[in-house]
């Protein structure tokens, strides 16, 4: 395959150089890539495409048909981060779920934060996400945020960035435990001579954090998944990781109240139910408490959980600290709490909501991207420089009428990858979601999601509008992965096979004179 | 394990079991017309009785040729009983439960369901043989894969009772309708037609062969004491209940006694092949036999949903704890 036709364009190249040599962590692969015959890749790639529909890897399109499922695009050209360079992620999102778990247990608890007027208080209390419902909360270990997701994304001056955090639901990460396994199916050889950290010991962690945070119980807590069902989109996530763990995938149906505790209806009458990984949304959880027509939900689950008898992760409420306009103090919430710098650094960020910031978006609206502050999948975002000036004009009457439901930051020109367009590569822009665990310590999975905006040009990666994935490599520190002496253990005694029983047990024949 | 999940294990199994007998039912059929020639045409209209359906069928289709009969019982989305419909709502009961599934019968059920659907988009009738060979095939795999993957758990058994409880019900139809179509010329017996006739009927059940070691000859009689009373072949009904029992009990923690209505009713209705002769059992009317089989079989599945799928109101499941 050619490579010399391959341009960066000035953007950051996750594979080349500007000058088009191969970065070092990708020489290998670099090579491979050039070495292939022509279609190969292709040929590669088809195979994935096939591997993913024959697992059934797929995601439900909402408004479509009930039912209607797609196998999301992969894209067979892997990501790679260097060693040293997710080490200061880890470090970074360490520092930042800690911070922001402290903040959420504030924010519910004395508010000490808001009374020292580090974050103003209008702006957490007029969060839709802040629930008044969990004022007084006090969840067990103090974790409100079990896992969580954040984006972030490579600048142009090769440095990450927080985009924003996502602490209630995050989805994605089966994605990354299956892209895995695919390009181990499909392209095994692609990862020879390369030392990549694992990231199939996921649902294993996430295990051990849900028991952890379980209330108080003789013998081993009973966790289970709550999904709104197989009409979700993110359904496939949801039975994945409960089959990867070997717990009950439950519904709202299936679970019930009595005498102060939570129970799953099973063929053998009804079991107690101590940690629920729920997926779905917190006003969901109980029409009692909240949405009076949720039908997910499961009616009195709040009371239980006040009391402590049963555990939810993520604990309700953590969304008033993925707000957007929360999202742009997150600096002086780590220096708040911690006495810390950050050590990843946000996206400079205007928020609305303060006059002189409004003004300045208002005026400079042309070169900014601009979000609601309360949604996701990639919606309602709008790109100033490829705004029409009718779609700015309208923008401006959307800020002005609500100013608190928007914030604004400069494009950030989002690094690329080689992605396979048609019978060749062309960069596609790229960025990565490691996923953090908060149970006993703080984990954080050493990989993540890659997704990529597969349309030419195009910055939003979300699956909803045209985004794909690929596997995200992480390549092992020095000194980390020594290889186990696997040949010692081997030297044991040969399986017997069937020619030698047979000739050991009968007796040898002997060719008569004809 | 839940209850809405054991809902799925049993019917999941069934309906791969009613895709895999639909399939043989035909191709059965298609060789056997091969060998009728021209009255082949007669051959069609019962194979939709054997499922059940013909009355819908009639209303749909009309009279039953071979391409009718065909698209009825492969392709027609609006038959719950054709192999595509089977194998969507096996699929489908597979998807609700795929945290349960070992991924390896997930993946493979997945790849059946595709292939059936890819084939249900062409002109399939040329490529029947394949077609129906694969349905098979993929059945097998799938019963291969529970026995080698799964564990003897509770899973495991409500898969094992959906599968010989259907497989009962599939044989006892194609004996009841094949035999009542064969008797008529039950004075052709030992002519080379009636032998070709009575083997496709042991064929659908894929008991040929192994009638011929222990029974040798074909004879009517002994085609229905293989077919219903034999204890060592799978396919027999009194085989076929048996394991069923053996999973029920386990499922509702009862090896020996009858506690529950369900095992009651299931024991009850094995003890009915335990004593019979083939003769005596004709002699009083194979059909009304069968037919009161499968009145007491359909008690029996209604038991089952009542002790462990269905959705008890609190109160009645009260007093509480059952494991922690």
């Amino acid at each position: 395959m050619r490579l010399e036709t391959y341009q960066t364009d000035g953007f950051y190249d996750e594979m080349f150089e500007a000058d088009g040599a191969p970065r070092s962590r990708v020489r290998g692969l670099a090579s491979r890539l050039a070495g292939l015959s022509e279609g190969e890749l292709t040929q590669r790639q088809k195979a994935a495409d096939m591997t993913l529909l024959n697992m059934g890897i797929t995601f439900a399109v909402y408004g479509h048909e009930a039912g209607t499922e797609k196998v999301w695009p992969f894209d067979v050209v892997p990501r790679v981060v260097e060693g040293h360079e997710f080490a200061r992620i880890d470090k970074g999102l360490k520092q930042r779920i800690q911070a922001l778990n402290l903040f959420i247990a504030d924010v519910y608890g004395e508010a000490k934060i808001i009374r020292d007027k580090v974050v103003p208080a209008e702006l957490i209390y007029s969060a839709p996400c802040f629930l008044k419902q969990c004022v007084g909360l006090k969840p067990p270990g103090g974790v409100w945020c079990h896992v969580t997701g954040t984006d972030l994304v490579r600048h142009s001056d090769g440095k990450f960035y927080v985009l924003e955090d996502n602490l209630r639901c995050p989805s994605g990460v089966s994605y990354v435990i299956e892209n895995r396994e695919v390009m181990k199916r499909t392209y095994p050889q692609m990862f020879d001579g390369m030392r990549i950290q694992p990231v199939e010991d996921y649902p294993e962690k996430l295990l051990e954090t849900l028991q952890h945070v379980a209330p108080p119980a003789d013998g081993v807590p009973n966790v289970v998944v709550l999904t709104p069902g197989i009409y979700n989109s993110a359904y496939f996530e949801h039975s994945f990781l409960a089959q990867q763990m070997g717990v009950d995938l439950v519904e709202g149906s299936d679970l019930v109240i009595s005498g102060g505790f939570v129970w799953m209806r099973t063929t053998r009458g009804l079991k107690r139910v101590d940690v629920i990984y729920r997926r779905i949304d917190d006003t969901f959880l109980d029409p009692t408490r909240f949405r009076a027509d949720s039908m997910l939900g499961v009616p009195g689950l709040m009371e239980v959980y006040e009391n402590g008898n049963v555990t939810l992760a993520n604990a309700p409420g953590t969304g008033v600290a993925d707000d957007k306009a929360v999202y742009a103090y997150v600096p002086q919430i780590i220096k708040y709490y911690l006495q810390e710098e950050m050590i990843l650094p946000n996206v400079p960020t205007h928020v609305c909501w303060v006059d002189k910031e409004r003004d300045y978006v208002l005026e400079h609206l042309h070169e900014l991207v601009v979000k609601p502050t309360n949604e996701s999948g990639g919606y309602g975002i709008l790109i100033g420089p490829r705004a029409s000036a009718e779609e700015l004009a309208n923008y401006k009457e959307l800020i002005r009428a609500n100013p608190r439901n928007y914030i604004a930051q400069p494009v950030i020109a989002l690094s690329r990858v080689p992605t396979i367009v048609d019978d060749h590569l062309e960069g596609r822009h790229v960025d990565l979601r490691p996923y953090i665990l908060y149970g006993k310590d703080i984990f954080v999975l050493p990989g993540g999601l890659t997704r990529v905006a597969l349309r030419k040009g195009s910055l939003i990666v979300n699956s909803s509008q045209g985004g794909g994935s690929k596997d995200t490599w992480v390549l092992a520190e020095d000194g980390l992965n020594g290889s186990h002496d696997i040949a010692s253990k081997q030297a044991q005694t040969q399986s017997q096979s069937q020619s030698q029983s047979q000739t050991q047990s009968k007796p040898a024949f002997v060719a008569s004179g004809s | 394990m839940l209850s809405r999940v054991a809902d799925s294990v049993f019917w999941l199994s069934r309906y791969v079991e009613r895709a895999e007998n639909v399939a043989r039912f035909i191709e059965v059929n298609m060789h056997l017309s091969l060998d009728l020639g021209e009255s082949a045409s007669q051959q069609w209209g019962p194979l939709v009785n054997i499922t059940g359906d013909h009355e819908e069928f009639a209303k749909r289709y009309g009279e039953a040729t071979r391409e009718k009969v065909w698209q009825f019982l492969t392709f027609d989305r609006k038959n719950p009983n054709s192999i595509l419909s089977c194998l969507s709502a096996a699929r489908e009961n597979a998807r609700t439960i795929r945290g349960t599934l070992p991924s390896l019968l997930w993946e493979e059920l997945n790849k059946f369901y595709l292939y059936v659907r890819a084939a249900a988009t062409g002109d399939s009738f040329e490529n029947a043989p394949t077609f129906l060979e694969q349905v098979k095939l993929g059945s097998y795999l799938f019963v291969g894969l529970t026995e080698s993957v799964m564990s003897r758990n509770e899973a495991w058994h409500f898969s094992r009772l959906g599968r010989n409880i259907e497989r009962a019900d599939k044989t006892s139809r194609i004996l009841d309708v094949k035999y009542f179509i064969l008797l008529p010329t039950s004075h052709d017996v030992g002519t080379p037609l009636d032998v070709i006739q009575w083997a496709a009927l042991l064929k659908s059940a894929s008991a040929l062969e192994m009638y011929r070691q222990v029974r040798g000859r074909i004879t009517p009689v002994d085609v229905v004491e293989f077919l219903m009373l034999n204890t060592e072949f799978p396919r027999s009904i009194r085989s076929c209940l048996a394991r069923a029992e053996e999973s029920l009990r386990f499922i509702s923690g009862s090896p020996g006694g009858t506690t529950t209505p369900a095992v009651r009713m299931l024991s009850e209705l094995g003890s009915q092949f335990d004593f019979p002769q083939a003769g005596d059992i004709i002699q009083s009317g194979l059909h009304e036999f069968i037919d009161r089989f499968q009145a007491n079989l359909l008690a029996v599945d209604g038991a089952i949903f009542d002790a462990f799928f269905a959705k008890k109101p609190l109160a009645t499941t009260e007093p509480l704890p059952v494991g922690q």
